[in-house]
């Protein structure tokens, strides 16, 4: 499988060469000649060209053979993370659109769930759509762990042979399901915004951001069973709870061995954040380097607190000592999708906004009437934040009685 | 344009741009605005090997010189002349101990400075001795075994946060200039004080202050070459080290430049980019000349120094003449071109025409340095 | 057994395109970068400052290895001027389009190849692909325990590592037997400059290189060939439009401003 210029479509136009992220095309005599030592075969190319002159060689027949033991995998797995004995919310929002799924390719819906004392919740993952829950208890897995966790969910994968595994794209679940991959040879795509079914090939069809979220790419696993994917918190709609559903709890335990551990769990240290929890957050109040100084950030806390949601900071702020890195949203910080997102003296870098721009709400304070923020903002404020701020807090507070 | 440098000259400067655009470019207006001696920068340049690139290997430098100092200077300088003066005014303090020092006196003061763990700086003016350094006022007696200091050195770089001070004072007032001496003192010499940090108009992460000597014994090993040679140390010091101003004054006027092209671009007048309009494209193409022109100067300068020719002191007069003239001219005209946010503290190129202003002043005012030149042509063309 | 007073450590690097220089172009609604530099992906800084502080602290070695076309080097050299003793350049056509199974696959037999070590230290994720699969995968293809997401290592002792792994509510503190894998966050140093002498290290450093014979590796399950996933497209999203100014006195605006979100702030 190869890239290729279709020389007679090519006019030289160079558009390709603006897009390569690895400086890979040269035009030389009025044609694009791609260097396959720098290619890594990313596509970005191919979008652009206005001539669709570049094209990548189709999988080769053999590539999409679908050998006949794929008929054994079946159903939708969604592994429901716990802490504390508590199944976590991105589970309930992956059995929600697992749920689509598995009725587009007419299989069942099934919650993997590791814990101790947990069975009260696999009950309410079938409340959320479940048809089974395969349960495995034990005081080793009381907490997570990454081998104990990694070596049941290999076994459980090996004997029950699901077509699709789902996980929150959590600090517990992508540690989990990158090393569950390799253990059954499967295909894993990581931070999925999109999840669709090709029901004529019954494919996972996997959408993900790269590149910082400038390119958007979709992944298929063709050969390999099962199809794995991460998706973040708050990218897909919670289940509905219907508490007289009724499903299958399939209880299983194993060896001392498969529950050995090499690490071992020394404390859980929580660190506790002035208002609520960053990526929980339906609120996002966010201060940049236009805050000044850090006790300017007492006039983000204040409007926080008035809309009860949390603090977040631009990294500019962060590298300022002035939030720590727990606040800071944007590509090498958190990415949130809250309902409003109130940007403050912040500018809108490529950088921050791939980590707020799905902000169902966007607004923007800043007296640079340019600063790229407003671009992307619903609404837009060009005035000094240290008049709208103290302002709108009182404001909200009158209108919410809080 | 390229000045063919070689590959370590490439990586210095390299090292130091990184240094300027992550670790100072932040912190200088802070820096500017609260007076705050940039040690955490120093620090840096210390881990980066950068404090040695003008000192011998064996002394614990990379084994560089004036060129080498000089692509430095200007790079740090380009995001702020005040913070690169921690440096540069080091090397000034450091000349001569190298040029002048013996063996012992190298051995002694030389790996510290390299290695970034000690500061340096020369102290010659004073209330009454500016250009008129001949008219210094300070003593250093001999007694025995020791000299005893007695006056007050003015508007000392690096004042009071070095370690290390190459002081002139007058052995013999009969003998005017004649009659002076070098010397080595170090900071907590008893009778060695400092007076008040002063208060600049520009580069203001550097600290100045006034050194103040009360009858402070220094002992007689450390004098720097010979009794009545301290005019020829301060004068062959200054040869070295005027490419270093002329590289800080260069560096000021690039980052002012470079400030400047990206603003104008993105501030719409008229309906367009204000760098659109011919009248500013021709200030911002005669900046950018008079720039390279004063790069080359002091490039050709450093190279030549670094050659080992010691009739030096016609051009690295040349190029710190016009190297700071054209920063002053320049930064003030880029303060023009920001219009009125120029004139604001809030934006950053009004700092650079401050800072700008002192390189036209200090190490030999411009004044002095034409003068320099013009007795160089007359004497030159006398002989012929 | 390792021995406290001095450890073998891998940090696996890669060269990304620098994504700070990456924004759509609003004509074209295309991907345009300025400039063909290749990176340090950011969060291997953090790994290779890691390795070279418990270098000086332990002793021992700090091999740097990247899988990736030649210029990848540059790479490799880089982290050498910031104290790493020995580059490994893993280069081959045959690795070309590798997703991150065959990544870990391909990384794991070169460090098969490598030889013994005590930690292997990884960036937390690569700015290009943002998956932060190859750590824990490379961990499973080796065997080896490990520790993602570290924001800082307390204590090395009796060949055990004691760390502190970010989770979304604080950290947990994990121990773990040597070798192992970490990967880790920004938060676990602050990456030092090179230094001049570093550079000149660099500059006259030699690299080995491993091709696809050297790793001994199966060949199906190298490059496009051994990767389980494929992409089958690629487009940009959609860009987000700007919505509209609100216009008038301070007092005004915020007026608006909370009549407008109002409604959606009570749920």
């Amino acid at each position: 499988m190869s890239i290729k210029v279709i020389t007679e479509k090519c006019v030289g136009c160079k558009l390709c060469i603006k897009t390569c992220p690895f400086g890979a095309i040269e035009v030389i005599n009025k044609e694009a000649v791609i260097d396959l030592n720098k290619c890594t075969l990313c596509g970005a190319c191919i979008e652009s060209c206005e001539f669709d002159a570049i094209v990548l060689d189709k999988l080769s027949p053999t590539d999409m053979q679908f050998p006949k033991k794929f008929d054994e995998y079946k159903d939708i797995w969604v592994f429901c993370e716990q802490k504390k004995g508590v199944v976590q919310s991105v589970a309930y929002e992956l059995l929600g659109r697992g749920k689509e799924l598995a009725d587009m390719l007419g299989v069942e819906l099934c919650g993997v769930l590791l814990g101790e004392n947990i069975k009260e919740e696999a009950y309410k993952v079938i409340h959320r759509g479940a048809d089974k829950v395969y349960l495995v208890d034990s005081n080793a897995l009381k907490h997570y762990q990454d081998e104990p966790y990694s070596k049941v969910l290999i076994q459980l994968i090996k004997e029950y042979k699901p077509e699709i595994v789902l996980s929150g794209a959590s600090s517990i679940g992508r540690s989990l399901i990158s090393r569950v991959a390799i253990g059954v040879h499967a295909g894993l795509t990581a931070d999925c915004t999109g999840l669709d079914i090709d029901k004529k090939e019954r494919l996972l069809l996997q959408t993900r951001p790269a590149f910082g979220g400038n390119i958007m790419a979709t992944i298929i696993c063709p050969n390999h069973r099962p199809q794995m994917s991460t998706v973040r918190h708050k990218v897909m709609k919670e289940a509905g709870e219907n508490k007289n559903r009724k499903g299958k709890i399939i209880e299983k335990s194993y060896d001392s061995h498969t529950y050995s551990s090499r690490t071992r769990l020394l404390d859980i240290v929580e660190e506790i954040e002035e208002t609520v929890n960053l990526t929980e957050a339906n609120v996002i109040v966010s201060g940049g380097r236009g805050m000044q100084s850090p006790e300017n950030f007492k006039l983000i806390e204040d409007l926080a607190k008035a809309l009860g949601g949390a603090v977040g900071a631009s990294r500019a702020a962060v590298d300022s000592g002035w939030k720590t890195y727990s606040h800071q949203v944007g590509q090498t910080g958190k990415t949130v999708c809250p309902k409003i997102y109130i940007a403050c003296g912040i500018s809108g870098q490529i950088q921050h906004l791939v980590g707020m721009q799905s902000s169902d709400i966007i607004v923007a304070i800043n007296k640079d009437p340019h600063a790229p923020i407003f671009t992307v903002a619903t609404y837009g404020i060009v005035e000094d934040l240290f008049e709208v701020l103290p302002e709108l807090t009182r404001r909200f507070k009158e209108a919410l009685k809080r | 344009m390229d000045y063919l440098l070689t590959e370590e000259q490439i990586m210095i400067r390299d090292i130091a741009r990184q240094i300027a655009q992550e670790k100072i470019k932040p912190v200088a207006a802070k820096y500017d605005a609260e007076g705050i001696f940039p040690w955490d920068i120093v620090k840096i340049m210390a881990a980066s090997d950068l404090c040695g690139i003008y000192i011998e290997e064996k002394y614990g430098g990379t084994g560089g010189g004036v060129m080498e100092l000089v692509l430095a200077t200007e790079e740090l300088s380009r995001a702020c002349g005040g913070i690169s003066l921690a440096f540069a005014a080091t090397a000034l303090g450091t000349f001569p101990i190298i040029l002048f020092g013996t063996e012992e006196q190298k051995q002694k003061y030389l790996p510290d400075i390299a290695k970034g763990k000690k500061l340096a700086a020369f102290a010659l003016t004073e209330a009454g001795a500016g250009s008129d350094a001949g008219a210094i006022a300070t003593t250093a007696e001999k007694k025995g075994d020791h000299y005893v200091l007695n006056g007050t050195k003015q508007w000392i770089t690096n004042g009071g946060e070095a370690e290390v001070y190459t002081v002139v004072a007058s052995t013999d007032r009969s003998k005017g200039a004649r009659g002076a001496a070098a010397f080595i003192v170090e900071k907590g010499m008893k009778g060695f004080e400092f007076g008040k940090k002063e208060d600049k108009m520009g580069i203001r992460a550097s600290a100045t202050r006034e050194l103040v000597f009360t009858d402070c014994k220094i002992p007689k090993e450390n004098l720097l070459g010979k009794e009545g040679m301290g005019f020829i140390v301060a004068m062959k010091t200054f040869d070295q080290s005027r490419p270093g101003v002329a590289a800080q004054a260069v560096g000021i006027a690039q980052g002012a430049l470079d400030l400047t092209v990206a603003y104008m671009k993105e501030r719409k007048q008229f309906g367009k980019s204000i760098s659109s309009f011919q009248g500013l494209q021709f200030m911002l193409a005669d900046m950018a000349t008079e720039i390279e022109a004063s790069r080359a100067l002091v490039y050709a300068c450093a190279r030549m120094l670094d050659s080992g020719n010691t009739k030096v002191s016609k051009d690295s007069a040349m190029a710190k003449l016009f190297a700071s003239d054209v920063a002053m001219k320049v930064t003030t005209n880029c303060v023009q071109l920001f219009g009125g946010y120029g004139y604001m503290r809030d934006y950053p190129i009004e700092k650079y025409m401050r800072d700008a202003k002192i390189t036209q002043i200090y190490e030999g005012t411009n004044q002095i340095q034409r003068g320099i030149i013009a007795n160089h042509l007359i004497k030159e063309t006398a002989a012929k | 057994m390792v021995k406290e007073d001095s450890m073998n450590i891998i940090v696996c690097i890669k060269q990304v395109p620098d994504t700070t220089n990456v924004r759509i172009d609003p004509e074209t609604n295309t991907l345009v970068r300025s400039g063909v530099q290749g990176i340090v992906n950011p969060f291997d800084m953090y790994a290779i400052e890691e390795a070279v502080r418990l270098k000086e602290k332990f002793g021992g070695m700090v091999t740097v290895i990247t899988m990736g076309p030649p210029q990848a080097q540059e790479a490799l050299r880089e982290a050498i001027s910031l104290g790493a003793d020995e580059a490994v350049l893993i280069s081959d056509r045959a690795f070309a389009g590798s997703d991150t199974w065959a990544t870990s696959y391909t990384l794991s037999r070169a460090i098969r190849k490598i030889g013994k070590f005590d930690m292997i230290i990884c960036g937390k994720q690569a700015i290009d692909g943002d998956t932060a699969q190859v750590g824990p995968g490379i961990a499973a293809f080796l065997d080896i325990p490990q520790i993602t997401f570290v924001k800082k290592i307390e204590d090395i002792k009796d060949s055990f590592v004691c760390a502190d792994r970010m989770t979304e509510e604080g950290y947990d503190i994990v121990e773990s037997p040597l070798p192992c894998l970490i990967t880790v966050v920004k938060e676990i140093n602050e990456p030092r400059l090179p230094s001049l002498k570093g550079k000149m290290r660099a500059k006259k450093a030699e690299i080995k290189k491993l091709d696809a014979k050297d790793l001994d590796a199966d060949p199906d399950s190298l490059g496009l060939k051994g990767s389980p996933t494929k992409v089958v497209k690629i487009f940009t999203p959609p860009p987000r439009k700007g919505g509209q100014i609100l216009k008038g006195e301070v007092k005004d605006v915020c007026g608006k401003l909370v009549d407008l979100l109002k409604s959606d702030i009570c749920l």
